[in-house]
């Protein structure tokens, strides 16, 4: 039986709307945690339709293009890394808004 | 297909303008008692030999050079390429940051007796040869997730330069530029998936013979458009970059306004002429033409009413940025994109906005250090006593305002008469108008600072007369770019009709 | 597993994301984000991409997810970056994104059929390299730049963390975890987990030559173990100025590079292994960069020197 869609071109659309979603955090929350979760929401919208290119790729007996799932293990690892460097500064930041004397630093 | 050349020793130097910067970061890295500014001491002098070699073997050969990776020729493999403008590229950011390197030898060394590293050299000087190596990765580049790789790599470094100094303010910027950034390499690569998806192929020089003008294309083209847009600030994009390049280190800054915003911009310049085919309407040239001229026109009004001397440096930069993007439109026509003056035109106004950006932000730190800020309306007296400095800046502003002797007045009259040219007088309009601003802002400065007043006398000891030389070079190298030729340049060319 | 449960996990995951974007709390969130993570995780496995599935559970879920709940524990109330967003202001970003989501989806439904793709490309040749998992191949073979840039990206990560700190705990302590004793829960796991997670990092290491695995899973998991001990009290966090940690952050780059550059002579130019020994060149690459991986994550996620180094 062949299913009506595909579960490859089903992830695609999935990944479509993680898209939208993601961007739509992106702009509209104002906590900048948040927004960086809205990121991490696009960033994986993009990596899953890497990952939908790849299974439609699937050729010389794998499973899938290897090409894009490599690309992809690469991105995951540079996402994190984002991730680490935007959570420290904001945690910098909020050490340095809630400690008094601190406040004066804000002009050279 | 055009046989792919063998790799040789002269290609080689590829590979380590990429990599010389990288090995110096991990010695930094990994050996905590060499002293970053001494690594640096060594890898800058190397980098830039490294980078004329390239341009000189370029230059004489007559044709790009080529070194595919591990011997994996594309599409699986990588590979790196340098034709005429890479080269430029290359020499123009190994300049730079020579520069930038000069001037920051005695802010950023290791406290004497210390011997391991400390906080802000160690970061400084680490993220300078990141950057570096980022930067030249994106101008040899040809495969479009390694771009994506090298535009990380260039986040990363500039986000953390901008807060180096730790103070609240430039870390709520740094933060804004990170998210800006972030969300410019998602779109970017949500366009890298539709092309792979679309062709299997990652390789400019493989999608330019393969592309074709379908919806799937056009579309992955415009979303890693408008991702490296908000990477290079192009308005209405640019609200990150005034507070980024104005928090920096003056050093930071300069590299940041001179190189990193156009490193997303020579990756939108290849991907419109190297990859895509001539479109078939004119209209996406004209629309980012016509954001260009939003920027000239906006930021120029808004860096004339910036009370600090280094914000008004930065709203420059936007609007400078937007020149670059006049040359879409003017660039079409019968000839080979090339050859027109529009494109050469664009090409010059990269490379002495550099240089000219570059020495005024260099100024802006020669000036703060010694009167303790950078506002404006405080300046009477500076003249006198930072001539050097002051001179300099003026000089750069030559190139900013567009008038003789300059790289930036050549490049304005190359744009202005390609405008001519092809009727499109809006634009000549819009350049005639940003020259304009552009004076007003100059003039506002250099006003202020030859009045007579205080600043004479107060603040801290002047710099030393080095630092000041290393600027005064900078805003030369910007004027004397106006005694090149007023037309298309062969080196320029070097590479492109084989394209690639 | 079939179709339907292909439906059901676009749907958890469609409404995982919808939810972690409007939700009100913060921390509810992030423990949203956690879940999210795993159900990615299976949409991977049923994308036949057992590496990434492991990947994303190990870095995506896993790393993140600790890196999250210590900053959320840690992050009081901050400046918004921008105003709340009247309604108005929700209604366009909400249509203007929708818009985005539905023409990506055409753009999907317009790729090509049958995709082009390199899979047989990337066989061709695999035999060069002496791995059998294709994955491993264009991770170290045939892209290896890539990786070296990426290893590179996670160093100036950890710079960029470390130059947060104060100037005066440079090259001192990490505090991974600052809200008070370990409770007991946390130390019991942090006795029983490690043997395990090291036997599990040490497999996938080892099978992620010839098959899904490798060295990002091990290594992520490898660091998620010492991240463990270092919460619990067990390891104190190393001196992000000691000579020995130092020397593991570059390990992996250097070694990769001087087989890179070895190449030039034994095989045919930089980064090219000679054919005999590609297999165990290749393993001693990916050793050398896990340990500088595991350095560089677990010191990531415990965040900047706050404590004086010891003279």
């Amino acid at each position: 039986m062949t299913p009506l869609v595909s579960a490859a071109t089903l992830f695609g659309l999935c990944a479509s709307g993680m898209v939208g979603i993601g961007l739509y955090g992106l702009i509209v929350l104002p906590d900048a945690l948040r927004k960086l979760l809205a990121f991490n929401i696009l960033g994986s919208g993009v990596f899953i339709l890497f990952g939908v290119i790849g299974r439609r790729g699937a050729a010389a007996g794998l499973d899938g293009d290897p090409v894009p799932q490599a690309i992809v293990i690469t991105g995951i690892v540079v996402a994190f890394s984002a991730t680490a460097l935007a959570a420290t500064l904001l945690l910098k930041i909020s050490d340095a808004e809630n400690e008094p004397e601190d406040g004066g630093k804000d002009e050279p | 297909m055009m046989p792919v050349p063998v790799n040789d020793a002269a290609s080689l130097l590829l590979v380590l303008a990429v990599l010389l910067p990288i090995l110096g970061l991990c010695a930094m890295l990994g050996l905590r008692g060499l002293h970053p500014e001494r690594v640096a001491r060594v890898a800058v002098p190397l980098g830039v030999a490294l980078a004329v070699a390239v341009l000189v073997e370029v230059w004489t050969g007559g044709q790009a050079l080529h070194y595919t990776l591990g011997d994996w020729e594309p599409p699986l493999g990588l590979r790196l390429r340098a034709d005429g403008l890479s080269a430029v590229m290359l020499v123009l950011s190994a300049v730079i940051i020579l520069a930038a390197a000069l001037f920051s030898q005695r802010q950023f060394r290791t406290p004497e007796g210390i011997a391991g590293d400390t906080r802000a050299p160690f970061t400084f000087w680490s993220m300078l040869m990141a950057m570096w190596s980022a930067l030249n990765l994106v101008f040899l580049g040809e495969d479009l997730f390694n771009f994506f790789v090298a535009l990380e790599l260039l986040t990363f470094s500039a986000v953390t330069l901008v807060c180096l100094d730790g103070r609240t303010a430039t870390l709520h910027a740094a933060l804004r530029y990170l998210l800006f950034a972030l969300l410019g390499s998602v779109l970017y690569l949500l366009g890298v998936a539709l092309i792979y998806g679309r062709y299997g192929v990652l390789d400019i020089g493989l999608l330019h013979e393969l592309v074709q003008a379908d919806p799937v294309t056009l579309a992955a083209v415009a979303m890693m458009t408008v991702g490296l847009m908000a990477k290079a600030s192009l308005f209405p994009l640019h609200l990150w970059l005034p507070p980024a390049h104005a928090g920096a280190p003056p050093a930071a800054s300069a590299v940041l306004s001179a190189l990193v915003v156009k490193a997303p911009f020579f990756l939108i310049l290849r991907l419109w002429f190297d990859l895509l085919p001539p479109l078939p309407s004119p209209l996406a040239g004209q629309l980012l033409a016509a954001l260009g001229a939003g920027a000239i026109l906006l930021c120029s009004l808004v860096a004339l009413r910036q009370a600090r001397l280094k914000l008004l440096i930065a709203y420059s930069t936007v609007a400078q940025i937007g020149y670059l993007f006049l040359m879409f439109p003017l660039a079409a026509g019968p000839l080979a994109f090339w050859e027109t003056i529009g494109w050469t035109g664009g090409v010059l106004q990269l490379v002495s906005h550099a240089f000219a950006k570059a020495a005024m932000f260099l100024a802006a730190g020669l000036i703060a250090e010694t009167l303790g800020h950078d506002r404006i309306g405080e300046f009477a007296g500076l003249a006198r006593r930072l001539p050097v400095a002051v001179a300099a800046f003026a000089l750069a502003g030559l190139s900013l305002m567009g008038l003789p002797p300059s790289g930036g007045f050549n490049a304005k009259l190359l744009l202005l008469s390609a405008a001519a040219a092809s009727g499109q007088w809006w634009i000549a309009a819009v350049i005639l108008a940003g020259g304009m601003l552009a004076a007003g802002y100059v003039f506002r400065v250099l006003g202020a600072a030859m009045a007579d007043g205080p600043a004479g006398e107060a603040g801290g000891p002047p710099s030393p007369l080095a630092r000041q030389l290393v600027v005064l070079a900078l805003a030369l190298v910007a004027v004397a770019l106006g005694f090149v030729p007023l037309q298309p340049f062969a080196l320029l060319g070097i590479g492109r009709e084989v394209l690639p | 597993m079939s179709e339907p449960f292909a439906l059901l996990l676009t749907l958890l995951v469609l409404l995982t994301a919808g939810w972690i974007v409007t939700v009100r709390e913060r921390r509810a969130a992030v423990f949203g984000f956690i879940a999210y993570g795993l159900l990615l995780a299976l949409v991977w496995i049923r994308l036949a991409a057992v590496d990434v599935a492991l990947t994303e559970a190990a870095i995506g879920g896993g790393a993140t997810g600790v890196l999250l709940l210590r900053v959320s524990a840690r992050l009081g109330s901050i400046r918004g970056m921008s105003a709340p967003p009247g309604l108005a202001t929700r209604w366009i970003a909400g249509v203007l994104c929708a818009g985005v989501s539905l023409a990506l989806m055409a753009l999907v439904l317009a790729l090509p059929d049958p995709a082009p793709s390199l899979a047989a490309a990337a066989m061709e040749p695999i035999g060069r390299t002496g791995l059998g998992n294709p994955v491993t191949a264009v991770l170290l073979a045939y892209r290896a730049l890539d990786t070296f840039l990426e290893i590179i990206v996670l160093l100036l990560a950890l710079i960029g963390v470390w130059s947060l700190g104060a100037d005066r705990f440079w090259g001192g302590e990490p505090a991974a975890w600052r809200t008070g004793p370990p409770s007991p829960a946390l130390v019991f796991l942090a006795r029983v987990l490690p043997p395990f997670g090291i036997v599990i990092a040490g497999y996938l290491f080892w099978i992620g030559a010839d098959e899904p695995g490798g060295k990002f899973q091990a290594s992520t998991i490898l660091a998620a173990m010492w991240l463990l001990a270092m919460m619990a009290g067990l390891a104190p966090p190393p001196r992000t100025g000691a000579r020995g940690l130092r020397a593991a952050l570059v390990a992996g780059p250097l070694v990769f590079l001087a087989i890179g550059f070895a190449g030039l002579w034994w095989a045919d130019g930089f980064l090219a292994y000679p054919d005999a020994f590609a297999k165990p060149l290749i393993i001693l690459i990916e050793a050398a960069l896990a340990v500088s991986i595991v350095a560089a994550l677990a010191l990531m996620v415990a965040g900047p020197a706050e404590r004086l180094p010891r003279r």
